[in-house]
């Protein structure tokens, strides 16, 4: 097990990776075996991931160097700087590995019925492994490069996975939005990452964390990267690619997408907080982050409640709701410099965007798969052509009240445990902030009361009438997550104290993440 | 209980009023017309129009909300107009807030 554990960072990303480069053999030879595969694999995934959590939360991050005789061995010797491909695991990437692993094996699990019907299932599940090797990837790594490397893994797999129905005349454009979005994204980040090795001879996060000064250059690698990653998580007014990417990718593989997502966002506040820190003025990026945070949250909720496709619906819903997230880990970002008033609200701020980022992630990915339950019961996501299934699909019907509810922040579930916390502490920032953050939770629950309206209340169309539940499979991919958010509703304390509150402290923290590769050196 | 800025919260009142208004609608319930039987107390009158089909007196979700968006007419014109879908225009954008950024970083530095 102390093996397991020591090695588990890379087997997060190397399990996924060879698991895809097995499923085409495995297909070959027997459907089920392969099913068998992907699913073990995301298990033992997520096994790993529980472990290294543990491990985190009781003992402090975890790094490891690839090619290096020890793990630990970052610095080879008589080296004054890390230039092995360093994977550095802190309570924040952690939290942001679990997210994806739990997701990702929802997505698989609900994918094995979902995808019966179709074609091309061994390339399915190959891109479905290589996004979530990505993910992990692009989560864990230690260095500005290899996030570059694992963002290009994550969106070529991501946008072939968008464009992979393409007997739907709208899958290959939503699929071409995606990969280029991605491209001129990561040819952004490649270019912040050229003036970072340009300047200081660096690629390893914590070694330029060292040694950044904050010059005129810094500033413009600075905001390449906040645009580019500002692109790749949706925010307004660089969302426009994600309603027609979302709604058209297949089965589970919409809230991966969307998950890869806010991986990209993590990517973000690693860089604010961590790459630059307080070296940068944090008052005025915080303000960026927190306008384009109110921007997308605004935005996305009355584009939401116009929309009759349910996933176009849900897709700006995923746009608004990274507002939140955005809004709290901004304050938090706008004080960093301010100890006190990081202490009365900053932290509970980003406490409160990043346990939104956890709710959300399960939630909106709930949604989501109910959204394709309903495509593959009607063979529709027009809203006007729904009514009345809530009888003939109970059990979907219960997982999607329990999505709604959560995301509309109804207490006593989860999202209204993170969405107390923005409102009180934004509110020691700028009441207006916390203002236009209520107005949107009302929005949002009224758009889902809509969905609720159309698509299972009310008398029972003609020509829905033979429609009967999905397979038990789909069931328990929406199943596993609506347990997590019935969990996280129950013990909102246990999740901010045991997880949240060790994320807020890494990503304020800079000094332990420096420290964990360049130890004592000055 | 999670601790918040005002105090605490926690989910188990919540849970302890609902289960309470649950059984209260229950009992509620439970004094209603025991005789009651579905569909033979005659149509609703619905000023003095005949009643459409069941199945078409659904509202729709198009026709949901529609005094709002109404209201809200030159709001959707132009942030539908914004939604082009054209890719051209997602880097007009993305041009645009680098800009910004980029004066927003580098002019509030000279102040």
């Amino acid at each position: 097990m102390d093996v397991l554990l020591a090695h588990s960072p890379v087997l997060i990303i190397a399990i996924p990776l060879l698991g895809a480069f097995l499923t085409p053999l495995i297909s070959r030879v027997s459907d089920k075996g392969r099913d068998v595969l992907v699913i073990a694999t995301l298990v033992f995934v997520e096994f790993l991931v529980i472990i290294l959590a543990v491990d985190i939360y009781l003992g402090g991050l975890h790094i490891y160097a690839l090619g290096a005789s020890s793990p630990l061995l970052a610095r080879p010797e008589h080296h004054m700087a890390p230039v092995r491909i360093v994977l550095e695991v802190d309570a924040m990437s952690i939290l942001m590995g679990f997210i994806s692993a739990t997701v990702s094996l929802a997505a698989a699990i609900y994918s094995v019925s979902f995808m019966r019907r179709d074609t091309g299932k061994d390339k399915f599940y190959t891109l479905l492994l290589l996004l979530t090797a990505g993910m992990m990837g692009l989560e864990f790594t230690g260095d500005m490069f290899n996030l570059f490397i694992f963002l290009e893994i994550l969106s070529l797999s991501g946008a072939a996975l968008a464009s992979f129905r393409t007997g739907f005349v709208d899958a290959l454009e939503g699929g071409f939005k995606y990969m280029f979005i991605s491209a001129v994204a990561s040819l952004m980040i490649l270019f912040a990452v050229g003036i970072f090795y340009g300047q200081y001879n660096l690629l390893n996060i914590a070694a330029l964390a060292q040694a950044i000064q904050y010059t005129t250059l810094d500033k413009i690698a600075l905001a390449l990267l906040i645009m580019a990653f500002i692109m790749k998580l949706a925010g307004v007014p660089l969302h426009m690619w994600a309603p027609d990417t979302y709604s058209v990718a297949p089965a589970g593989t919409t809230p991966m997408i969307y998950v890869a997502s806010q991986a990209c966002m993590y990517a973000l506040f690693r860089v604010c907080f961590t790459l630059y820190g307080v070296t940068l003025n944090t008052l005025t990026i915080g303000w960026i982050v927190i306008g384009i945070g109110l921007l997308s949250m605004f935005v996305g909720v009355t584009m939401a409640v116009y929309q009759s496709d349910i996933k176009r619906l849900m897709a700006y819903h995923a746009v608004s709701q990274s507002g939140y997230m955005l809004l709290g880990v901004g304050v938090g970002l706008a004080v960093l410099s301010d100890s006190q008033a990081l202490s009365t609200y900053g932290r509970q701020a980003m406490g409160g965007g990043i346990f939104h980022i956890i709710n959300n992630a399960m939630y909106k990915g709930l949604l989501f798969l109910t959204a394709e339950a309903l495509f593959y019961a009607l063979g529709t996501r027009d809203l006007n052509k729904m009514g009345g299934i809530g009888g003939n699909m109970r059990y979907t019907c219960v997982f999607f009240m329990i999505g709604a509810l959560a995301i509309s922040g109804i207490p006593p579930f989860n999202g209204f445990a993170s969405k107390l916390l923005i409102y009180e502490s934004v509110y020691q920032f700028n009441p207006m902030l916390s203002v236009v953050a209520m107005m949107v939770s009302i929005m949002t629950l009224a758009s889902f009361v809509k969905v609720f309206q159309s698509a299972f209340t009310g008398p029972i169309s003609p020509h829905v009438r033979a429609v009967k539940e999905v397979p038990k499979p789909m069931l328990g991919g929406m199943g596993i997550l609506a347990a997590i958010i019935v969990f996280f509703s129950l013990f909102p304390g246990l999740i901010m104290d045991q997880i949240v509150e060790p994320a807020v402290e890494a990503l304020i923290n800079q000094g332990t993440y420096m420290n964990g590769i360049m130890g004592g050196m000055s | 209980m999670m601790a918040s800025p005002s105090g605490c919260w926690g989910p188990v009142p919540w849970i302890i009023a609902t289960v309470v208004s649950v059984v209260m609608a229950c009992l509620i319930r439970t004094r209603g017309q025991k005789g009651h039987k579905r569909g033979v107390q005659g149509e609703a009158f619905l000023m003095g129009n005949k009643m459409l089909p069941e199945h078409r007196s659904h509202v729709r979700a198009h026709n949901i909300y529609w005094g709002f968006f109404q209201g809200l007419k030159r709001y959707y014109a132009q942030a539908t107009t914004m939604h082009t879908g054209i890719v051209n225009d997602y880097i007009i954008w993305f041009l645009t807030f680098l800009s910004i950024t980029l004066i927003v970083v580098f002019a509030l530095e000279l102040l």
